[in-house]
C-alpha cells in the first residue's frame, strides 16, 4: 500500500513529507529527480518509476509534483487516483491547490492526510466526510477558535461513514431547496490539413450542485440516452435503474458533485461547432513566412461562439512575428515560440484575422515541422452531442425544490493541423 | 492567521522555547506549541527531543490535540522506543472511551508505533476492538492486524488474529469486509503459502455482496481478490462476470481496471459460443476508452494494460483505433504508448488512416517520437501487406527530407522490409546508397551495410562502399563489425574474383587484430568454410533466410497469460511477472489463466477441449536490436533445415570438424589457449538449441524401463597398483541413469577408510552425480559393492580414445589413478528415437564422406531379435525393409550431447555377418558407435 507521500515544487525542493507507514528517508527522491532532470518538460516525467527497493508513483498538478512511494505490489491506478484524490481535497478545503498555500495550512494538510489514509489503505476520501472530521479552515472560524479555544477538529464520528449512504450526512436543512445540474461536454478533436475530422469524441460531464432538505430520492431522465456511449456514475446513483429504464436514480451527496461521466465515442458523428483557415507558409529562399488564420463558426445550432483563444507552438527557427489581429488581441513569446490569441467572441458577419508575416532566424533552413494550432471555445446553452434532460423529479421529501439545468459546450483538446 | 507562522521560529533556541511552550499550562499555548512541532517535523526537521514533553502532552480531553500528539508519536517512537512505552497507558484507556472515534483512533495509532516492546501490550486492546460493536472500530482494528504483522508476524499468528481476520469476511459490514480482504491481501503477499484467502463460493457470495455497498477503493481490494478465485466450472465463472460488470461504470479508473482484470481472466473459461461472451466482449470496449480521456498518468497504466489486452483479445477494441490517435500536447510517455497500440491494431481495413497518421507523427517534434513513428511505418508494411508498397514511398518520401534521424530510423526499418518481402524493392536501394555518408548509428550503419552485403550483386559500387567502411573498422560497434564481415563475405561470394583482397583484409582485421570472441569466432567459422569448401561457404552464407513475421514485439503468450492476472498492477506497467522485479521476489505465486471447464450438460466441442494450455503458436519474431547478432548467426551457419534436431547436428558438424583438423594451427598462430576450445562441441551445441534440453531429458529418465546391456566387471585398477586397493567394475545405463558399479577389495593388511573418486575431463562430460560412499572402514580382504551415479553435465574435453575416462580414487593411504574405456551405448538416451521423415532427411543431408562401414561377423540372431534387443539400448529400429531377401534395419540413436547417429543394418538370413552403415555429423564417434553394437550384439 501507499508508503509515503512528497510534495515537491517545480524547482525541485521537497516542501512536505507524509508517512504511513515506517519513515522512507527522502533521498529516495534523488530517482524521481534524476527522472525529472531527463524528462526536459514537468509533464513528461514519467509516472512510474522504479527504484531499487521502491516504487516512486507521481502526478503533476498545480505545478506540483504529488510523488507516493509504495513498496509492494499495489495497483498504480489505485495509487494515482488516490494522489487525484489528494489534489481534488486540497482544492475543496483551500479554494486553491498551491505550494504557499499548503506551506500556511501544513498542520490542516497533515490532519487531512492522516484522515485519508491509515497504513497506505485509504479511510476517508469524501469531501463531505472529510470536511466533518477536519473541518476547512475560514477566517470565522480561526477567529473563533483562537477566542474560544476550541478547535478545527470534528469530536463526532461522521454520521455518514457507514450508513448505506456514505456519501450523506444526515440532518440536513436548507430554507431554499434548490438542485442545479449543468450538462458540460468537452469535444476533443483532430482536425487535418485540409480542414476534415480525423478523429472527434465528446467526453461530458454532469456536475451537479444539490442542497435540498432531509434524504431526498431524485430521478433524472433524458430524452435521448442512448447517445451515451459509456457513462461512469457517481456511487451514488443506482447502476440497475439505469440498467433497465435507462435514467439517474440517487440519493444526492450533499453540496457539489460529480454526478456523471460519459463519452460519446468517435463512432457516432461529432458535429464540429468551428472551423479555421490557415495558411502558414515559409519559403526556401526568404526569411520571410507567411502567416494567417481565421476562425468561423461551422454547426453551432444559431449559438454564438465566444472565448475562442487560439495558440500554437511555433517552430524553433521563428525569431518574431508580425501580426494584426481583425479583433481581440496576440502575443508572441519569443523564448517559447508560443503563439496565443485571444479572439473572443466570433461574429459571423465578420469573421476575426490574423494576418501577417513571420521572420525566420537569418540563414536557417525552412523549419521542417508544421504548427499545430489549438483551439479553446465554449457555447453556452448547447450540448454538442444533443443529450437533452427530460425531467427530475424528487420522492421521498414532501417540499418542492427549485430546479435548474444549464448546458454547456467547450473545446477540450482541440486541434488543427497545418 | 496562518500555520506559516509556526515555521518562523528559526532562532537557536527554538527547542528550548518549545519545551517551556510544550511545559505551559495554558491549554491554548500547548496546542500551539505542539503544532509547531509538528509543522517542523513536516519539512524534515528533527524534533525527537521534545518526545517526552509532547506525550505529556497526550493526557488531553482535547481531540485536536490528541491527534496532534498521535501524529507526532508515530513518527518518533521509533527513535525513543523506552520512552513509547509511557504512551501505552494512554492507548488502553483510549480504547475503552465511550466515543467510538477515540477508541478507533486509539487502535489505528496503536499500530503505527512500530516498537517491538510495545507491540505485545497492544494484543488485548487490538482483540477488544476486532469485536467491538462499532463497525467504524472494527474495519480500522482490521487494518490494524496488517500493521502489526508486518511489525511482528509471529505474534499475530500466535495471538490468533489472523482467525478473527477472516472471520470479518463475513461481518454485516460491506466497508470492514472491505479492510478486512484488504489486510488479509497484504498479509497473504508476505505469506504466500499460507492460503490466507481461502475462497469458497460462500465466501465469493459474501465478497459479491459486499462489492455493492463498500466504498471505491474497498471495491478494488475485493476485486483484486475475487480475480485469484478459479470459479468451478463456466456456470459460475458467468454469474461472477454478470455481478461484476456494473463496475466498469465506476467513476474511479482503478476499479474500472481491477473489474476488467477479473473478466479477462474469467472470460477464459467461458465458451465462445455463448451469448454471453459476445456481450462481454462488447461491454469492455467503452470503459477502456474512457479510461483514454482521463488524466495522463492514468492514461499511462491504462495504455500500458490495454496494450497487453490487445494482444490477448484484439477483438475488443478492433474498431476503436481513432481513440489512440496521439495530440500534439500529449505527454511523451502517452504518446509512445498510443503508437505502439496503433500498430497492433493497424489492419488492412484502417490502414490507410494510420498511415496519414505516422506520416504526420514523423515531422513533430519529438525525436524519440519521430523515431518511433517511422519504425511504426516499417512495422505497418510488415504487418498489412497490401500497405507494403504504400509504407516504402512514404518511407522514401522521408529519407528525401535528409533530417538524419529520421533517414537513419528509415534505413532500419527497410531492411526488415527487405527480408519480408525479398526482391520487391530492391528499386530504393539507390535511395538508400545516397545517405551512406550521413549515418552515424550503429545500427542504421549495420542496417545498410547488411542491405549493401545482401543485394551486392545489385550494386555496382558494393565493394567501394564496404571498402569505405573498413576503413575505420576498429572504431565501430560489434554490431557493425559483425554485419560488415558477413557482408563482405558475401560480396566476396557472389563477385569473388574482384574482392579477394577485401575478404582477406576484413578476416584478417576480425581474427587478428580484435579482441572481441564474438567476431573472432565468426571470422575464423567463414575463414576456414571459404578455405576448405567455397560451395558449401556459398551454401551456407547465402542460404535462403526465413521469413520475418508480421506481429513485433509481441509477448510470449504464457507470460502475456500471466500478465493477463495482473492487470491493473506495477507487473502489467512493466509487462513482466511480479517475481522479476518486486523486492527480494518475496511471497509472489504465478497465476496462470484458469482453464476452460465446461459445467456438465455442455458439449464437448474442441473450443473447450484444449484446457488450459493456451495457444502457443510458434512465431518468428523479428530480433529486437540485442538478439540481432546472434540471430544473424544462426541464420548465416544452419542451412535452412527445418527441425531442431537437424539444425544441432549441422551445428555440430562444423564445430567438430574445426576441432578436428585444420584449426589448430590457426588457433596456435593466434595464441588461443586449446583447452576452452576443446570444450566447443558441447558448448555450441548447447544454445543452439536441442544439445542442453536433451541433458535434461536424461536426467529426468524416460520411462521406459531399458535395462541396457551390462558388461561384466572388468579389473581396472589391480591391487599391486595401488598398495592393496584392487578396484575392478562396469557402466551401466538403467531407466534413464548412468552409474558406474564398482567392486572395491582390500588386499593390503591395513584398514582402509575415507574414500572418494573424481573424473578427469572426458569427451562426454561423464562426471559423478554423487560423492562415493563407503560406510564402513574397508577391512582386510573385505569387498564392497558401490554403485556411483553418473551424469553427464561435468566439463568436456575430447579424448583419446574418444570414450576413455581417466579416473582418480583416493582413500586414507594415497591418491591412485587408472583410466578405463566406456561402452558409448551408455551414452544413449531414450529419446533417440528419430521420426520416419525427419531421418529421410537428415540421411540425405550428411555428406557420404561421413558414412562408416562395419562388419559385424558370428551374429547368430535373427532381425526381429536384433532390434529389439538394440531397444533395449535405446537404438530404435525406426523402418525395416525386405530387399532382395535381406532385412535392412533402419536405425537411430542419440548421444547425450545431442548427437544423432543414424544406421542401416543389413542381414542376410543365414549369415551370421551382418553390414552396419553408421551416419553422423560427427564421423568420429561412428567407430565406438559400432563397436556398441557388437557387445550389445554379441552378449
Amino acid at each position: 500500500m501507499i508508503h509515503s507521500l512528497f510534495l515537491i515544487n517545480s524547482s525541485g525542493d521537497i516542501f512536505l513529507e507524509k508517512h504511513w507507514k515506517s519513515v522512507v528517508s527522502r533521498s529516495v527522491c534523488d530517482y524521481f529527480f534524476e527522472a525529472q532532470e531527463r524528462a526536459t518538460e514537468a509533464e513528461n516525467v514519467p509516472p512510474v518509476i522504479s527504484t531499487p527497493h521502491h516504487y516512486l508513483l507521481s502526478v503533476y498538478r498545480h505545478k506540483i509534483f504529488f510523488v507516493a512511494v509504495i513498496q509492494t505490489e499495489v495497483p498504480p491506478l489505485f495509487v494515482i487516483e488516490f494522489l487525484h484524490r489528494v489534489v481534488d481535497t486540497f482544492q475543496d478545503y483551500f479554494g486553491v491547490c498551491s505550494e504557499p498555500v499548503i506551506k500556511d495550512n501544513v498542520v490542516v494538510v497533515y490532519e487531512v492526510l492522516e484522515e485519508m489514509l491509515d497504513n497506505g489503505f485509504p479511510l476517508a476520501t469524501e469531501s463531505n466526510i472529510l470536511k466533518e472530521l477536519i473541518k476547512p479552515p475560514t477566517i470565522l472560524r480561526t477567529v473563533v477558535n483562537t477566542i474560544t479555544g476550541s478547535t478545527n477538529v470534528g469530536d463526532q464520528l461522521p454520521t455518514g461513514q457507514l450508513s448505506v449512504v456514505p456519501w450523506r450526512r444526515t440532518g440536513v436543512k436548507y430554507t431554499n431547496n434548490e438542485a442545479y445540474f449543468d450538462v458540460i461536454e468537452e469535444i476533443d478533436a483532430i482536425i487535418d490539413k485540409s480542414g476534415s475530422t480525423v478523429t472527434a469524441e465528446i467526453q461530458g460531464v454532469i456536475d451537479a450542485c444539490v442542497k435540498l432538505t432531509g434524504m431526498p430520492d431524485l430521478t433524472l431522465s433524458f430524452v435521448n440516452p442512448r447517445l451515451l456511449d459509456d457513462v461512469s456514475f457517481h456511487p451514488c446513483v443506482r447502476f440497475k435503474r439505469w440498467e433497465s429504464e435507462r435514467m439517474l436514480s440517487f440519493i444526492p451527496p450533499d453540496g457539489n458533485f460529480h454526478l456523471l461521466s460519459y463519452h460519446v465515442s468517435a463512432q457516432n458523428l461529432v458535429a464540429i461547432p468551428v472551423y479555421v483557415k490557415h495558411n502558414i507558409s515559409f519559403r526556401d529562399s526568404s526569411s520571410l513566412g507567411r502567416f494567417e488564420i481565421t476562425v468561423g463558426p461551422k454547426q453551432t445550432m444559431g449559438k454564438t461562439i465566444e472565448g475562442v483563444t487560439v495558440s500554437s507552438q511555433m517552430p524553433r527557427g521563428v525569431l518574431s512575428m508580425n501580426l494584426t489581429p481583425s479583433q481581440g488581441t496576440h502575443t508572441f513569446d519569443p523564448v517559447t515560440k508560443m503563439l496565443s490569441w485571444d479572439v473572443g467572441k466570433i461574429n459571423p458577419q465578420k469573421l476575426p484575422s490574423l494576418k501577417g508575416t513571420m521572420s525566420l532566424q537569418a540563414g536557417a533552413s525552412k523549419p521542417d515541422e508544421n504548427p499545430t494550432i489549438n483551439l479553446q471555445f465554449k457555447i453556452q446553452q448547447l450540448a454538442i452531442s444533443g443529450l437533452k434532460v427530460n425531467r427530475l423529479d424528487m420522492y421521498g421529501e414532501k417540499y418542492k425544490p427549485f430546479k435548474g439545468i444549464k448546458y454547456m459546450t467547450k473545446a477540450g483538446k482541440f486541434q488543427v493541423r497545418t | 492567521m496562518t500555520d506559516s507562522k509556526y515555521f518562523t521560529t528559526t532562532k537557536k533556541g527554538e527547542i528550548f522555547e518549545l519545551k517551556a511552550e510544550l511545559n505551559s499550562d495554558k491549554k491554548e499555548k500547548k496546542k500551539e506549541a505542539v503544532k509547531k512541532v509538528i509543522a517542523s517535523m513536516t519539512v524534515g526537521k528533527d524534533v525527537s527531543a521534545l518526545f517526552p514533553d509532547v506525550v505529556n502532552c497526550m493526557q488531553t480531553d482535547n481531540l485536536e490535540l490528541k491527534k496532534l500528539v498521535y501524529l507526532y508519536l508515530m513518527n518518533y517512537a521509533k527513535s525513543q522506543p523506552d520512552m513509547a512505552i509511557m504512551a501505552v497507558n494512554t492507548f488502553v484507556k483510549d480504547c475503552e472511551d465511550p466515543n467510538p472515534l477515540i477508541r478507533a483512533l486509539a487502535v489505528r495509532t496503536m499500530g503505527c508505533i512500530r516498537v517491538d516492546k510495545i507491540t505485545e501490550y497492544l494484543c488485548e486492546p487490538l482483540r477488544k476492538c476486532l469485536k467491538d460493536e462499532d463497525p467504524y472500530v472494527r474495519k480500522t482494528a482490521a487494518v490494524c492486524v496488517a500493521k502489526l504483522h508486518d511489525i511482528n508476524a509471529q505474534l499475530v499468528e500466535d495471538q490468533g488474529f489472523l482467525d478473527t481476520l477472516k472471520d470479518l469476511i463475513s461481518d454485516s459490514n460491506p466497508m470492514v469486509v472491505a479492510n478486512a480482504v484488504a489486510a488479509l491481501s497484504e498479509i497473504a503477499e508476505s505469506h504466500p503459502s499460507s492460503n490466507l484467502l481461502d475462497l469458497n463460493p460462500q465466501s465469493i457470495n459474501k465478497l459479491l455482496t459486499a462489492l455493492n455497498e463498500c466504498t471505491e477503493w474497498g471495491q478494488i481490494f475485493i476485486l483484486d481478490c475475487l480475480a485469484n478465485y478459479t470459479p468451478k466450472d463456466d456456470r459460475e465463472a458467468q454469474s461472477i462476470c454478470e455481478r461484476v460488470t456494473p463496475r466498469l461504470s465506476h467513476a474511479n479508473s482503478a476499479v474500472v481496471l481491477s473489474a476488467v482484470k477479473v473478466l479477462m481472466k474469467f472470460m477464459e473459461m467461458l465458451s465462445k459460443d455463448l451469448d454471453y461472451y459476445g456481450t462481454l466482449l462488447k461491454k469492455l470496449a467503452p470503459p477502456l476508452v474512457t479510461l483514454l480521456s482521463a488524466e495522463p498518468e492514468l492514461q499511462y497504466v491504462a495504455l500500458r494494460n490495454i496494450n497487453l489486452i490487445v494482444q490477448k483479445r484484439p477483438e475488443i477494441l478492433k474498431h476503436e483505433m481513432k481513440v489512440f490517435f496521439v495530440k500534439y500536447n500529449d505527454p511523451i510517455y502517452v504518446k509512445l504508448e498510443k503508437l505502439d497500440i496503433m500498430i497492433r491494431l493497424a489492419s488492412q481495413a484502417n490502414i490507410a488512416q494510420v498511415l496519414a497518421e505516422l506520416k504526420e507523427y514523423a515531422t513533430e517534434v519529438d525525436v524519440d517520437f519521430v523515431r518511433k513513428a517511422v519504425r511504426a511505418i516499417g512495422r505497418c508494411a510488415i504487418k498489412v501487406e497490401q500497405s507494403a508498397e504504400r509504407c516504402v514511398s512514404t518511407l522514401l518520401d522521408l529519407i528525401q527530407t535528409k533530417v538524419n534521424y529520421v533517414v537513419q530510423e528509415a534505413i532500419v526499418v527497410i531492411k526488415d522490409i527487405f527480408r519480408k518481402y525479398p526482391n520487391k524493392y530492391e528499386s530504393v536501394i539507390a535511395t538508400l546508397c545516397e545517405n551512406l555518408d550521413s549515418l552515424d548509428e550503429p545500427e542504421a550503419r549495420a542496417a545498410m551495410i547488411w542491405i549493401v552485403g545482401e543485394y551486392a550483386e545489385r550494386i555496382d559500387n558494393a565493394d567501394e562502399l564496404l571498402e569505405s567502411f573498413l576503413e575505420g573498422f576498429h572504431d565501430e560497434s560489434t554490431q557493425v563489425q559483425l554485419q560488415l564481415l558477413t557482408a563482405i563475405v558475401k560480396l566476396f561470394l557472389k563477385k569473388p574474383t574482384e574482392t579477394q583482397e577485401l575478404v582477406q583484409q576484413v578476416l584478417s582485421l576480425a581474427t587478428q587484430d580484435s579482441d572481441n570472441p564474438d567476431l573472432r569466432d565468426r571470422g575464423y567459422i567463414y575463414w576456414r568454410l571459404l578455405s576448405t569448401d567455397p560451395v558449401a561457404a556459398k551454401e551456407v552464407v547465402l542460404a535462403e533466410k526465413p521469413l520475418i513475421s508480421e506481429e513485433t514485439d509481441l509477448i510470449e503468450p504464457t507470460l502475456l497469460d500471466e500478465l493477463i492476472c495482473y492487470i491493473g498492477t506495477l507487473a502489467s506497467v512493466y509487462h513482466k511477472p511480479p517475481n522479476a522485479f518486486v523486492e527480494g521476489g518475496r511471497g509472489v505465486v504465478h497465476k496462470s489463466l484458469p482453464p476452460r471447464t465446461a459445467s456438465s450438460e455442455s458439449t464437448e466441442s474442441p473450443e473447450t477441449a484444449p484446457a488450459g494450455a493456451p495457444p502457443g503458436e510458434q512465431l518468428d519474431v523479428i530480433p529486437t536490436q540485442g538478439d540481432l547478432l546472434g540471430d544473424l548467426l544462426n541464420l548465416d551457419l544452419g542451412p535452412p533445415v527445418s527441425g531442431p534436431p537437424l539444425a544441432t547436428s549441422s551445428v555440430q558438424m562444423g564445430a567438430v570438424d574445426l576441432l578436428g583438423s585444420g584449426l589448430d594451427s590457426l588457433i596456435g598462430a593466434s595464441n588461443f589457449v586449446s583447452p576452452p576450445a576443446a570444450a566447443v562441441p558441447a558448448n555450441l551445441g548447447a544454445p543452439m538449441g536441442s544439445g542442453l534440453s536433451d541433458l535434461f531429458d536424461l536426467t529426468s529418465g524416460v520411462g521406459t524401463l531399458s535395462g541396457s546391456y551390462v558388461a561384466p566387471k572388468a579389473v581396472w585398477l589391480p591391487a599391486m597398483k595401488a598398495k592393496g586397493l584392487e578396484i575392478s567394475g562396469t557402466f551401466t545405463r538403467q531407466v534413464g541413469s548412468i552409474s558406474m558399479d564398482l567392486q572395491l577389495t582390500n588386499k593390503a593388511l591395513q584398514v582402509m577408510t575415507d574414500f572418494a573418486i573424481q573424473f578427469n575431463r572426458n569427451s562426454f562430460g561423464l562426471a559423478p552425480a554423487a560423492p562415493l560412499q563407503v560406510h564402513a572402514p574397508l577391512s582386510p580382504n573385505q569387498t564392497v559393492e558401490i554403485s556411483l551415479p553418473l551424469n553427464t553435465v561435468g566439463s568436456v574435453m575430447k579424448m583419446e580414445p574418444l570414450n576413455n575416462l581417466q579416473v582418480a580414487v583416493k582413500n586414507n593411504i594415497d591418491v591412485f589413478y587408472f583410466s578405463t574405456l566406456y561402452p558409448l551405448h551408455i551414452l544413449f538416451v531414450e529419446d533417440g528415437k528419430m521420426d520416419r521423415q525427419m531421418f529421410l532427411a537428415t540421411w540425405k543431408d550428411i555428406p557420404n564422406e561421413n558414412e562408416a562401414q562395419f562388419q559385424i561377423r558370428d551374429c547368430p540372431l535373427n532381425a526381429e531379435a536384433v532390434s529389439s534387443r538394440l531397444q533395449s539400448s535405446n537404438i530404435f529400429t525406426i523402418a525395416k525393409r525386405n530387399v532382395e531377401g535381406q532385412d535392412m534395419l533402419y536405425q537411430s540413436l542419440k548421444l547425450t550431447n545431442g548427437i544423432w547417429v543414424l544406421a542401416e543394418l543389413r542381414i542376410q538370413p543365414g549369415n551370421p555377418s551382418f553390414m552396419l552403415s553408421l551416419k553422423c555429423r560427427a564421423p568420429e564417434v561412428s567407430q565406438h558407435v559400432s563397436q556398441a553394437y557388437e557387445t550389445i550384439l554379441k552378449n
